[in-house]
């Protein structure tokens, strides 16, 4: 396959014909913030958690392919600020309460606010009436933790093979639903890949809430990304 | 109305070939049949078409005009657009709610009359309308409100409610409307004599590139807002190897305040769809898809009958005028009452049978579009000029115009002026020249291009309308001195939140939030610095949505408060130190004073 150069934030980056901004980001050791981007799950585009400058446009890092001579803007005071406010307002959109939340520590979009120094809400909270659906023997789903970025939807789908879930309602109203009267009345098990992709409590195994001790939690240690940058350093 | 029976359901799907691509005619002839597409009714129809259950619930549930629970025999969506909200729909909405004794959004205990409201049905020169069923009523007044209702309950007929049908083909036995044209300037490109056959007969004289080329050279840009270079799209699609290529005509023209592709659909149907198989054959493509909002239903049994009238005249069909292998026909999709389906990718999804989202991009349609294939999508106007291109020329066309933007164009023009209706002008028209036509009254303000686009005031009616300054896909909506332009804005911003597909955060919540903060101000609770706090929210949901709905939601409250500065200066006030300036403390004490049965003195 051939290659391309770009640059990112003045870096020279050289990428794959076709690859996202996001993966090749990746792959050149430059974490670029997301959340609905997922492994190689067709891309989603919809939380804008990526979004960067390209070429003067704002656009989605795991959307957008790269083009050869692209100037792709990612840590300036401006995006930074954009990136913020989507994770703020998916914390005042939702019903997040970490202090008990079983993904607490593991939860992407709880790191990813703490990655953006993000301490105290700038949005009033939405408070919206949501469902918890517990009739699953070992999953269950907390619709006042879910973002709508569509992971389970799609890995669902595209791993598992089933067809689980999917949005239902429009605007603001959106919510995932599930393919069944509930959440038992589906072909979902415990081990399918789309209930370790929820990157929130959302989506949770039963019966194994705060196992892990605080301090050895995935994001105890190291903020998120920090594999990324690690990699960087070490290349340089 | 009937229980839906499971046969009566798999009838529906059969006679659509049990094809999954073809879901929105099937959930719309579901909901047509039963008044409703229950979760039973999905089940049917996901087993007849192959997919699952949910994945209907998510089509069934992203339009309007569709629903899971009952709906009355006779559904009233009466318009709350802004237009009839300036025409009185505050007193027709409440006579006709006490005449059946509902609240908007019920059904009467008998289940035989909903009343609904719902965004631009397209009749802003006739405002306060509604639709009846399919029916069109125009001109409401609380009077003729409870009239109507006090019919409906006597016979449950809408179409009985049309005792007086409009002009030109309003009055063809297919249409039966009572809806008038309204064309008040009629102009070279579209309300003037077309002869059907002559514009394509020249167009298989030169060959597809040459029809491109004429069409570039023309500089004809897409007529429903964006303004593409159409020639530019139609290139791509023609350049991209398929064996398959879709053309499809974007009538579903949505913006508030626009009409004028309703008028063009009734009285230039020849000369659009005539213009669309020309693109066709420029194209390559073999297949066409009309895309028509349901809330034009109305037209729809006259437009097949155009339609079956070229196939009769080898128009369209095979071996069009003779040419060997030179085939094209037409299908018109419906649609059921989503604004987001007038953007193309949406469009495109709808046509595909699924929820309205648009689509990423890249790919690009004239890339990959309708199931993959190569699309080129173009707006009724557009089509309806490529015919007269193809008759008068490219130069012809081009020399009218202003600058960068050449030829004429439709507009809708509604609000405070004594003549609203249709107008064909050149591009470069002033605004107060069209105030003058419309015979405005005490103008104070114009929405040019309707709420996705700009709200000017007095300083700027010198300008021209054209790409390069005020561009329009043809909405024009005029605001006498009294309105109160920031109740507009604050309206417009809940027609976008209503609208939005809800696929990115930054419209689904930051649209929310945005009117939270303008409720703030206009409820007299602001600060100097949530003005500030509401531009940098605004300019941040236009940076960072996915598509043209979030990027140009805010665009009112960025217009108001950009020529209206003062009205919203004069809102707000320093309040006392010591609380964070954007918390609303007495709205955060609202459940508390409640709770104990009495109210703070301070906040």
């Amino acid at each position: 396959m051939s290659t391309v150069q770009f640059v990112l934030d003045g870096q020279a980056i050289e990428a794959q014909d076709g690859q996202t901004i996001l993966k090749a980001a990746e792959a050149a050791g430059v974490y670029i913030p997301h959340l609905c981007a997922f492994k190689d799950l067709i891309p989603h585009g919809s939380c804008r958690v990526c979004s960067v400058r390209v070429n003067g446009r704002i656009q989605a890092a795991c959307v957008q392919t790269v083009t050869a001579g692209a100037v792709v803007e990612s840590e300036t005071p401006e995006i930074l600020e954009f990136r913020r406010n989507i994770i703020d307002m998916l914390f005042a959109e939702g019903n997040h309460f970490c202090m008990f939340c079983e993904k607490s520590g593991n939860c992407e979009l709880q790191a990813l606010a703490y990655r953006f120094g993000i301490t105290s809400p700038r949005y009033d909270y939405l408070n919206p009436d949501r469902d918890i659906d517990m009739s699953h023997p070992d999953v269950y789903l907390d619709r006042n933790r879910c973002i709508l970025c569509g992971r389970c939807v799609r890995v669902s789908q595209e791993v598992d093979h089933k067809t689980i879930f999917q949005f239902v309602g429009r605007g603001h109203e959106k919510r995932l639903q599930v393919n069944g009267t509930c959440l038992a009345d589906t072909e979902l098990s415990a081990t399918d890949e789309a209930v370790a992709a929820c990157p929130v409590g959302a989506l949770m195994p039963k019966r194994v809430g705060y196992a892990i001790p605080v301090g050895q939690r995935a994001f105890d240690a190291a903020p998120i990304g920090a594999d990324v940058d690690a990699r960087k350093g070490g290349a340089a | 109305m009937a229980l839906a029976t499971a046969s009566g359901v798999e009838d529906i799907c059969r006679k659509l070939g049990n094809d999954r691509t073809r879901l929105m005619d099937i959930i719309i002839g579901v909901q047509r049949r039963y008044g409703c597409v229950t979760h039973d009714s999905m089940e049917v129809i996901a087993r007849a078409v192959g997919t699952e259950r949910v994945e209907v619930e998510s089509a069934v549930t992203f339009y309007s005009f569709l629903s899971v629970k009952p709906q009355g025999r006779v559904v009233i969506r009466l318009c709350n657009d802004l237009t009839d909200w300036m025409k009185g729909y505050d007193a027709v909405a409440d006579a006709m709610a006490k005449e059946l004794g509902v609240t908007m959004g019920e059904t009467t205990a008998d289940g035989a009359i909903t009343l609904a409201s719902t965004p631009c049905i397209g009749m802003s020169d006739q405002a306060p309308a509604a639709l009846v069923n399919d029916v069109v009523v125009t001109h409401l007044t609380p009077e003729r409100g409870r009239e109507m209702i006090r019919d409906l309950r006597r016979h449950l007929d809408p179409p009985q409610l049309v005792t007086m049908v409009g002009d030109g083909n309003n009055a063809h036995p297919l249409v039966h409307a009572m809806v008038r044209n309204n064309i008040r300037r009629r102009g070279p490109v579209h309300f003037r004599d077309f002869e059907s056959g002559k514009a394509l007969t020249n167009a298989l004289a030169l060959g597809p590139e040459a029809v491109i080329k004429q069409i570039t050279d023309a500089r004809l840009r897409g007529r429903g807002g964006a303004g593409f270079p159409a020639g530019v799209k139609w290139a791509s699609a023609r350049a991209t190897a398929a064996p398959r290529r879709w053309m499809i005509c974007n009538a579903d023209e949505g913006e508030p305040g626009t009409f004028k592709d309703r008028v063009l659909l009734t009285e230039c149907p020849h000369q659009m769809i005539e213009g669309m198989t020309i693109a066709g054959y420029a194209v390559g493509c073999e297949q066409g898809i009309v895309y028509l909002r349901g809330e034009y239903r109305y037209l729809l049994a006259f437009l097949e009958h155009i339609l079956q009238e070229r196939r009769d005249q080898g128009l369209l069909g095979r071996d069009i005028l003779g040419r060997k292998g030179f085939n094209f026909d037409i299908r018109i999709q419906l649609g059921a009452g989503a604004y987001i389906c007038g953007e193309e990718t949406a469009l495109i999804s709808s046509c595909e049978g699924l929820r309205g989202d648009p689509k990423n991009r890249p790919p690009f349609p004239s890339q990959s579009g309708y199931l993959g294939d190569p699309t080129v999508v173009n707006n009724v106007e557009t089509f309806c000029a490529t015919s007269r291109i193809m008759l008068e020329g490219a130069a012809w066309f081009a020399a009218m115009g202003s600058g960068r933007t050449t030829g004429t164009k439709v507009l809708s023009i509604a609000g405070d002026c004594r003549k609203p209706g249709v107008y064909e002008v050149p591009f470069g028209i002033t605004p107060r020249e069209l105030l003058e036509a419309a015979e405005a009254d005490n103008p104070g303000a114009m929405l040019i291009g309707g709420p996705c686009r700009q709200m000017i005031g007095p300083d700027r009616f010198g300008g021209r309308i054209c790409y390069d300054d005020l561009a329009t896909g043809g909405s024009i909506i005029i605001f006498n001195r009294a309105r109160n332009q920031l109740e507009i804005a604050e309206r417009y911003l809940d027609f976008f939140i209503d609208e939005s597909c809800g696929h990115c955060t930054p419209c689904r919540v930051g649209l929310v939030l945005l009117k939270k903060a303008v409720h703030k101000v206009v409820s007299g609770a602001g600060e100097p610095v949530d003005l500030d706090a509401m531009r940098a929210l605004s300019h941040f949901i236009s940076q960072t949505s996915r598509c043209g709905l979030g990027q140009a939601a805010s665009n009112p409250v960025l217009g108001a408060l950009e020529n209206f500065t003062a009205l919203y200066e004069g809102l707000v006030a320093e309040r006392k130190p010591g609380l964070l300036s954007t918390f609303d403390l007495s709205s955060a004490v609202v459940d508390a004073e409640l709770r104990v049965g009495r109210q703070s003195r301070y906040v």
